[in-house]
């Protein structure tokens, strides 16, 4: 049941992401994008990530999508853009077999080694998932987290001198 | 866990079937008489005058980078929410400095008048 | 029948059974609207359909399906079509996480009276209500016309403004009833609703709440004497009837969330749980319809000051307030 749902989900996310370079019209680009991010978020849920799915959902599909909607209409690149063909496209594809056969063949041959982290499912379950990543955000990774912040002001201030013609 | 996933699953299912079929049925039952002047994009009974897709303002786009920057600090709030007790004093002031940063950009912009609407 | 068949069909009626519900509830709340507005004005209002005009929705689910459907040559064909559906879909699909009634104990199992409990309730509400503005855009840049893009663009603009105090209005709420989980939310109001505890909050997330509707005082999205009908302006037939429906289902669902976080759900003394919900979810809606009869609509400036200058400050305070105050109260 959750291998079907794995591979329904992923065909799903994999075409919807190709579709996303293929599609001649942006909107439709980005539609496809909302489509591999809910995809994405469907996942997680397998996962036992449900804060995750949401996070994806509400800062990927709901805001960034919205963003490079809104260029697109600001740009006007409503109008298809005419399809050349290339022999790029001929190379591309042939180099993305080759990377797939090769990751394929490595993935197989190889036994996956590391540690596992102290988080299990039964912490989980038992503890909530957002609960433990509230913790652990705020105490293990608070100097990131903190540094996040600084991250997020300079994208204010980025965007404004990029908008204003003087500053 | 994951079955209480499964009915909004079905759901999806429900309602898009639902959108499709009243769609379908109203192709089937309605009039269908196309012409050129109907197909028109609606002018107020004029000719077209230019295209549509015009340009409009970047203010547009000011919203929504601070939208996603806000979105962000929301979604940073969430996990805070739920443990804030847990953490206590320390968990505050953490996300006190998180907030004051943000707010010194929220500042910057409204000073530089990215927040005005003439 | 093997069991997972059972379960299954199970699903499908109970979600059959909401879904046939909630479109009746909206089909009536278009009547008891158009009613209430009409005795506002001083006039009956529909009142020729069956008595009282009652099969008036009836009469509207007809004339929307016969009108003829059609597609604008301009237009994009696929966004065309997939946006009303998609505007119907996310409205739709929100009610899923709203507990109307307390869990019921049958043959010693805990029931809730709740299509999925999810314990991430909270932020699958604002995540679909993020995804919600997808249908209105989509349907407005689709339709190649100039009035319908200026509404898309204004109503994006509008949701996503409105959005941010929505989300910080509901802070407050999880931290004092630490749970994301819809049926823990209104358990912890069991005492008295966040709407007194944290009345700030409540005032924050009923005007966001308003303008994430697109109703009067801010439905410039569809400002009808200057954007003719703004996003759906080339929509027709049925596929603006999806609109229609998906918007009268999104108050219906603000209604419930309204109930929901801030004036304790389904608690209330001597009548049960779903009639308490009810009550208070249609009082809402009821609310809804009489700030549409009262107010003017705002400027396009004024809603986005009041968006940004007033709403965002005022909540981002009331989180931090209330943080400290909790903080303060336990030592």
């Amino acid at each position: 049941m959750l291998s079907i749902l794995f591979y329904l989900f992923a065909t799903v996310a994999i075409f919807s992401a190709f579709y996303v370079t293929k599609a001649r019209n942006p909107v439709n680009s980005a539609l496809c994008l909302v489509t591999t991010f809910i995809c994405f978020a469907v996942l997680y849920i397998t996962l036992d990530a449900p804060f995750m799915a949401a996070i994806q959902i509400i800062v990927y599909a709901g805001a960034i999508i919205v963003l490079i909607i809104f260029v697109i209409m600001l740009l006007n690149l409503g109008t298809a853009v005419k399809k050349r063909y290339t022999h790029a496209l001929a190379w591309g594809a042939a180099l993305s077999v080759i990377m797939l056969f090769i990751t394929n063949t490595f993935i197989r041959r190889g036994v996956p080694t590391g540690k596992l982290g102290d988080v299990t499912t039964q912490m989980i379950h038992s503890y909530g998932h957002t609960e433990l990543i509230g913790m652990a955000l705020f105490t293990e990774f608070l100097l990131p987290f903190e540094i996040a912040s600084i991250l997020l002001l300079v994208a204010i201030v980025g965007a404004i001198i990029l908008s204003k013609r003087q500053v | 866990m994951l079955e209480n996933y499964l009915p909004i699953l079905v759901l999806v299912g429900i309602a898009f079937a639902f959108a499709v079929a009243v769609v379908i049925l109203s192709r089937l039952v309605g009039p269908n008489k196309p012409n050129d002047i109907k197909l028109a994009p609606y002018e107020c009974g004029m000719p077209l005058l230019s295209s549509a897709r015009d340009r409009f303002s970047i203010k547009f786009y000011i919203v929504a980078v601070t939208f996603i920057v806000f979105d962000i600090e929301v979604a940073f709030l969430y996990p805070w929410a739920v443990v804030f007790k847990q953490l206590g004093w320390y968990g505050a002031v953490t996300m006190g400095i998180f907030l004051f940063v943000l707010i010194v950009g929220f500042v910057y912009e409204w000073k530089k008048g990215a927040l005005e609407w003439e | 029948m093997p069991e997972w068949l059972i379960i299954g069909l199970l699903i499908v009626a109970k979600l059959g059974l909401i879904f046939m519900v909630l479109l009746t509830l909206a089909a009536y709340l278009v009547l008891a609207e158009r009613k209430i507005l009409g005795r506002m004005q001083l006039r009956p209002g529909p009142n020729r359909v069956g008595p009282f005009g009652l099969m008036q929705p009836l009469a509207d689910v007809i004339k929307l399906l016969t009108k003829e459907d059609f597609i604008p040559a301009r237009a994009d064909k696929w966004l065309f079509i997939l946006a009303p559906g998609l505007a119907a879909v996310t409205a739709l699909l929100t009610f899923a996480v709203v507990p109307f009634g307390p869990p019921l104990t049958l043959f010693g199992h805990q029931v809730p009276l709740v299509v999925c409990d999810l314990n991430i309730g909270v932020l699958f509400f604002l995540g679909l209500s993020s995804l919600a503005v997808y249908g209105m855009t989509l349907g407005g840049w689709a339709s190649n016309s100039k009035y319908s893009l200026m509404g898309a663009i204004r109503g994006l603009s509008q949701l996503i403004s409105y959005e941010l105090s929505m989300g910080l209005a509901l802070v407050p709420v999880v931290m004092l009833a630490r749970s994301f989980s819809l049926t823990d939310i209104v358990m912890a109001q069991a005492d008295v609703p966040f709407a007194l505890v944290n009345p700030l909050a409540f005032l924050i997330f009923l005007i966001s709440a308003v303008a994430e509707s697109k109703r009067i005082p801010f439905d410039l999205p569809e400002a009808e004497n200057e954007l003719v009908g703004g996003f759906h302006t080339e929509y027709s037939g049925m596929r603006f009837g999806l609109f229609f429906v998906g918007e009268y289902i999104n108050l219906i669902i603000l209604g419930s969330m309204l109930t929901v976080f801030f004036l304790g759900g389904w608690m209330g003394p001597f009548l049960p749980g779903v009639v308490w919900f009810s009550i208070k979810v249609l009082f809402v809606c009821f609310f809804f319809i009489w700030v549409r009869g009262t107010m003017p609509r705002l400027r396009y400036d004024q809603l986005m000051h009041f968006g940004w200058k007033i709403l965002l400050p005022l909540s981002l305070l009331n989180v931090l307030l209330t943080g400290a105050l909790l903080l303060w109260r336990q030592g």
